[in-house]
């Protein structure tokens, strides 16, 4: 753990530049070491440090999913989570689901169902889903409703993103 | 966001001795509530005291009979479906899972939930220049302005915020206990001590102490609690605040009722212990009549404003549909 010690830093008063240090995580299967900022969320993290800008900003305030990966498997809105609270974890953003040219299941559910419009709040929608059919909440129409309701899509595409979900779901079980 | 140092609490004791050397430190848990305040310039602590890495996730049982305790690090998703509490204290995994969303409730913490920060738009933005909890002093914007979403009971002229948790709702209808841990030691306090009213300081949330960690929660045993509910009232079907909510429990013997657990969310600037609606149901046939004058005798003292005023029904209905959900129960 590179972090610096609590007992270095008792007592002192804050310093007044920004503060950098080292980070380490898994990332999508790569092994990617670098200095961050304290304060950059891991969103901002993936997005404008690794350039992967598939995970997307929409409320930045944890208010519409859009910004959804998974960490060790679990799913979480990483505009409010800072990236070095994650350092050792992993995290797969919607660019490490698909197989080569392969798509993962759920993006190729997505796409057989028409389960988008603009596109904007789809990757998040299908780091969410990939989750919620990993922990089992896809038992009915209402319990994908339920369990999917932290991402909005203001097209409206819901109906075809729950049937997306329920086909994806019948061919992984 | 403002700088701040970073740093890794190794056990709780490091922890408390960080926050009580620095005045404006602050504990990182999930950090959904206090990041994004940050990011809104409301919180702008000089250092932030991670506490991930703590082993204090564990939900686990309390010895000598019945009882749970739960780690403060444990995630609001986990302790929702731990078999020990769906099947002992259902009303707060229901409760736990009528909050925010999968994603939100896969950071958020149990401690840090107790901590969660108001909604009241006054607070939320600092563009707005009247807020006493924000800025002590600076007077009520949500007095004279929009206060639809705004407290109906234990409020003040200085403060008509609410708490916007679920997870408290049902926390106090069950007597939990919260542990903390200081740099002078360890103590306990009763959930209905932990939350404030806002009176005169509404800058001040809680009872807790600037150094003070809080390290788990203890549900003390309720044999009864396994005939309880929570019922959300909300603008939407999920992912939003309460309008309204009601945590129930009943002990029916016979079609009376021996015991009876009621706390209400959304309505005061703590989650708000219903002792009228539950004295008035003790020693009562479980019916329609007992349940409606139970509403009336909490809600009698309840005062609204401009835009919030229906909340006072609401909450008296929403009492009577929670009780005759818990009475159906077998």
């Amino acid at each position: 753990m590179f972090a610096q010690k609590i007992s270095e830093t008792a007592g002192a008063s804050a310093p007044a530049s920004t503060a950098k240090l080292p980070l380490r995580l898994k990332i999508n299967g790569k092994d990617v070491a670098v200095e961050v900022d304290t304060r950059t969320t891991l969103l901002d993290f993936l997005r404008e440090d690794l350039h992967l800008t598939g995970s997307k900003k929409g409320c930045d305030h944890g208010q519409c999913g859009a910004c959804t990966v998974l960490v060790n498997g679990r799913r979480i809105n990483s505009c409010l989570s800072l990236a070095i609270v994650h350092d050792g974890e992993e995290v797969t953003t919607i660019e490490g689901l698909a197989n080569g040219e392969q798509l993962h299941p759920v993006q190729a559910a997505f796409v057989e169902h028409d389960g988008f419009q603009c596109g904007y709040c789809t990757p998040g929608q299908i780091c969410s889903a990939v989750a919620c059919i990993k922990e089992g909440h896809v038992k009915s129409d209402d319990e994908i409703r339920e369990w999917m309701s932290g991402n909005l899509c203001r097209c409206g595409a819901y109906p075809n993103i729950v049937d997306a979900i329920k086909d994806a779901a019948a061919k992984s079980a | 966001m403002n700088p701040f140092t970073y740093t890794r609490a190794a056990d709780p004791q490091q922890a408390t001795q960080a926050t009580a050397a620095n005045a404006s430190a602050k504990f990182l848990a999930g950090g959904t509530n206090l990041i994004d305040l940050m990011k809104m310039g409301v919180e702008r602590p000089t250092q932030l005291v991670d506490l991930n890495r703590l082993p204090l996730a564990q939900i686990e049982e309390l010895p000598n009979g019945g009882g749970v305790r739960i780690g403060a690090l444990a995630r609001n998703s986990d302790v929702a479906e731990h078999a020990l509490i769906v099947q002992r204290y259902p009303v707060l995994s229901q409760a736990l899972l009528a909050g925010a969303s999968p994603q939100l409730r896969n950071l958020a913490t149990t401690g840090g939930n107790l901590l969660q920060r108001t909604r009241c738009y006054y607070f939320y933005d600092p563009a707005f220049p009247q807020c006493n909890k924000r800025q002590p002093g600076s007077g009520c914007g949500a007095l004279n302005g929009f206060n639809r979403i705004h407290a109906i009971l234990g409020q003040s002229e200085q403060c008509i915020a609410t708490n916007p948790s679920d997870m408290n709702v049902a926390l106090a209808a069950l007597d939990a206990v919260v542990q903390v841990q200081g740099a002078k030691g360890t103590r306990s306090i009763a959930f209905a001590d932990f939350h404030r009213l806002p009176e005169n300081t509404p800058n001040i949330d809680t009872n807790l102490q600037a150094d003070e960690l809080i390290t788990a929660v203890d549900l003390p045993a309720l044999p009864f609690a396994t005939r309880s509910h929570y019922l959300k009232v909300r603008d939407r079907a999920s992912y939003a605040f309460a309008l309204v909510s009601v945590a129930a429990a009943l002990d029916i013997q016979n079609g009376k009722i021996n015991a009876a657990r009621v706390a209400l969310g959304g309505v005061a600037h703590k989650p708000w212990r219903a002792q009228k609606a539950e004295a008035a149901l003790v020693g009562k046939t479980a019916d329609e009549k007992t349940f409606r004058a139970a509403a009336e005798a909490e809600l009698a003292a309840a005062k609204g404003y401009k835009h919030n005023s229906f909340k006072i029904e609401l909450a008296k209905r929403a009492i009577v549909r929670a009780l005759r959900t818990v009475a159906q129960m077998t």
